[in-house]
């Protein structure tokens, strides 16, 4: 029994390898590498440093943070000719106090030149309703809602003293998958044509994107703290969902 | 009768192996009078160990922050898995939840859980009580660390996953092998539907069942005696808890809550989503008399449901055909 398993083990491989070889002679090389994604969360141009630094959002309103985390996922990347590869499992929860969080890997890409990248900011529809999940998507990350299933795909936490919760708290939770209070939104950026995502067996790129947490309070709509300062789900959450869909990302340089 | 069932197979000729001969495998068996369910186990291979597992979490009193307080202090097998005489859930430092606990019974056919329906799936329905500061008010990271750390938890893990790794996902995955297992069909009305051992309703019985498709099926559908959806039954003008609409945001369902199962109803009082009621006849004189003029009340209950004495009598021993003996004092379930 353990004899055949072992000889499976080295055969599967080896026919494996063979079947790629005829393929070879045909279509280019299914070449495989790494890439980076360094999220550089930011509050108006400066570093976002928690807990001690007051920024101002669009109204003017003094604020500080304490928390901010948030999920990218099913990352795609494409290519000028419209082909598009969706990276497998891509999950990632990026945590403003976690340095380590905020770089991460992305392997087993095929390599090529990459002009566009797109990703969910949050977690798509079916996993907010799946059993439970493990790693980034842990319910123990403190990002999954237990009275209503479902991962919190943005959380922002601080103080501002417009706020009128008490302790001037600000508790804005986003999430949400069904309409009309629908928070899901995704992400997508095309890459100047002249330093694509260069992908290479050689050469493992890093792309540098500026997370800008008052994202959440400007674009559509301006939030001032004394009305809007706690929501988890439902049409606040839409509102500044809706704000931080094309804010919060911006693409700023390649290192190929 | 559970013969007549199918059986859903689980091929994992390794597991099946270590099963020693004498213990019977656990198996997930659908009634015949039950349609296909919701949770299937394929993403959680049903195994013995994996249920055992589950089953000693469920009773273990030290996952609470206090280590008084198990998933079955709330959830109680001679109550049909909710907790008895309770209007609403107590849990660690005598604290007081806001809603009536339900049972635990056929969740494997439920798609939503919780009395607004806002938990999706079975396997992430624990997570609520085991972090609700009035429940067992822990955080899942708590109870990973007790568990790497508590024999026999390590090598139970090993034996029903195969892996030393404890995750909250494991813990999730092998509690509702053991809360989906809760299978409730072997009551005097299932086996007179399945024309089984030759029961039949008495004569009170048979006529609640007649009142009973008259005026409460509509809502209280059959074979689970609930459509699961959401609505209002008048309970007051102007509900304290929102229900349903704290999960859409949809002012039309506020006031609205899942319908709940009566199976076992005999067993799961106190009742309604705040356990105001004592007893059936309290149950059912307010659908008699009581039904308040909500917001969002049900319009098929506009004018309530009139019922003279005798058919209140008939409709109660109709219901008490719901009970499953078998089920509540089934040893497979019962803390050993
Ligand atoms: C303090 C009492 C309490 C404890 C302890 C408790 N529960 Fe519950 N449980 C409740 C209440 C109350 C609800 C309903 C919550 C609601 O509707 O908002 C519930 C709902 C559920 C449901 C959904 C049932 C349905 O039909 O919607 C499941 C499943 C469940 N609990 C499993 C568990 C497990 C597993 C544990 C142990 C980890 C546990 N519970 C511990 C009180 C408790
Ligand atoms: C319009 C739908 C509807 C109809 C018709 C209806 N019910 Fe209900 N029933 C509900 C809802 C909804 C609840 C839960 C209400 C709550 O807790 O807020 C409920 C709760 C109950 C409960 C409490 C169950 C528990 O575990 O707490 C019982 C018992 C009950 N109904 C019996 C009946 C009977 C008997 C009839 C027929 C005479 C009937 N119902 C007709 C919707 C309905």
């Amino acid at each position: 029994m353990k004899i055949t398993t072992y000889l499976l083990a080295l055969l599967c491989p080896a026919l494996l390898l063979t079947s790629c070889k005829k393929n070879n002679n045909e279509t280019t090389p299914e070449t495989k590498s790494t890439f980076t994604i360094e999220f550089d969360n930011q509050v108006n141009g400066s570093p976002l440093t928690l807990n001690t630094t007051t920024y101002k959002n669009a109204k003017g309103e003094d604020f500080k943070i304490n928390v901010f985390k948030y999920y990218v996922s099913n990352i795609k990347l494409s290519k000028a000719d419209g082909s598009s590869y969706l990276i497998p499992e891509s999950y990632f929860l990026i945590d403003a106090s976690k340095t380590e969080s905020t770089n991460i890997t992305l392997k087993d890409v095929p390599t090529g030149d990459y002009t566009k990248i797109e990703y969910t900011i949050g977690v798509d529809y079916a996993r907010n309703f799946a059993g439970a999940q493990t790693g980034a998507l842990d319910p123990a990350n403190g990002m999954f809602w237990t009275w209503n299933s479902g991962y919190i795909f943005v959380k922002l936490e601080g103080s501002s003293p417009q706020s009128t919760a008490a302790n001037n708290a600000l508790t804005f939770h986003i999430g949400g998958v069904v309409d009309p209070n629908n928070t899901i939104r995704t992400f997508a950026t095309e890459i100047n044509a002249t330093n694509p995502l260069r992908i290479r067996t050689d050469g493992k790129p890093n792309m540098h994107f500026i997370v800008n947490a008052a994202a959440l309070f400007t674009g559509k709509t301006d939030v001032s703290f004394a009305t809007l300062n706690f929501t988890m789900g439902g049409p606040n959450s839409v509102i500044v969902a809706n704000n931080y869909a094309n804010g919060l990302f911006r693409l700023d340089h390649i290192h190929n | 009768m559970l013969a007549l069932s199918i059986a859903l197979m689980y091929a994992c000729s390794k597991n099946e192996d270590e099963v020693s001969q004498q213990e019977t495998k656990i198996a997930f068996t659908v009634p015949s009078n039950f349609p296909a369910p919701t949770y299937n186990f394929e993403d959680n291979k049903l195994s013995n160990t994996g249920f055992a597992l589950g089953k000693k979490l469920f009773y273990d009193a030290r996952l609470s922050a206090d280590k008084s307080v198990s998933c079955g202090s709330c959830h109680q097998q001679f109550a049909a898995f909710t907790q008895l005489d309770h209007k609403v859930s107590h849990g660690v430092n005598n604290c007081q939840g806001k809603r009536n606990t339900p049972p635990l019974i056929n969740l494997a056919w439920q798609k939503a859980f919780f009395w607004d329906g806002g938990v999706k799936n079975i396997e992430t329905s624990p997570l609520n009580a085991i972090t609700d500061a009035c429940e067992m008010g822990t955080d899942i990271q708590a109870i990973v660390t007790f568990l790497k750390a508590t024999a026999p938890y390590p090598d139970m893990f090993k034996q029903a996953f195969g892996s030393t790794e404890i995750n909250s996902q494991l813990i999730l995955k092998s509690i509702t092998q053991f809360t989906a297992m809760l299978v409730s069909a072997n009551s005097k009305y299932d086996q007179v539907m399945r024309k089984e051992n030759g029961a039949v309703f008495t004569t009170a019985e048979q006529a609640g069942y007649t009142l009973f498709k008259e005026k409460c099926s509509s809502c209280h559908a059959e074979p689970f005696f609930t459509d699961f959806s959401y609505r209002s039954n008048g309970l007051d003008l102007l509900s304290a808890d929102e229900g349903r609409s704290h999960i859409t945001s949809v002012q039309t369902d506020f006031g609205k809550f899942r319908v709940p199962t009566l199976r076992n109803i005999e067993y799961t009082s106190p009742y309604m989503h705040d356990g105001r009621f004592y007893s059936l006849d309290e149950v059912l004189n307010h659908y008699d008399s009581g039904v308040k003029a909500a917001e969002n009340l049900d319009a098929s209950l506009k004018n309530g449901i009139p019922l003279n004495s005798s058919q209140k009598e008939q409709i109660k021993a109709f219901l008490k055909t719901l009970t499953d003996h078998e089920f509540i004092k089934n040893t497979l379930f019962s803390e050993s």
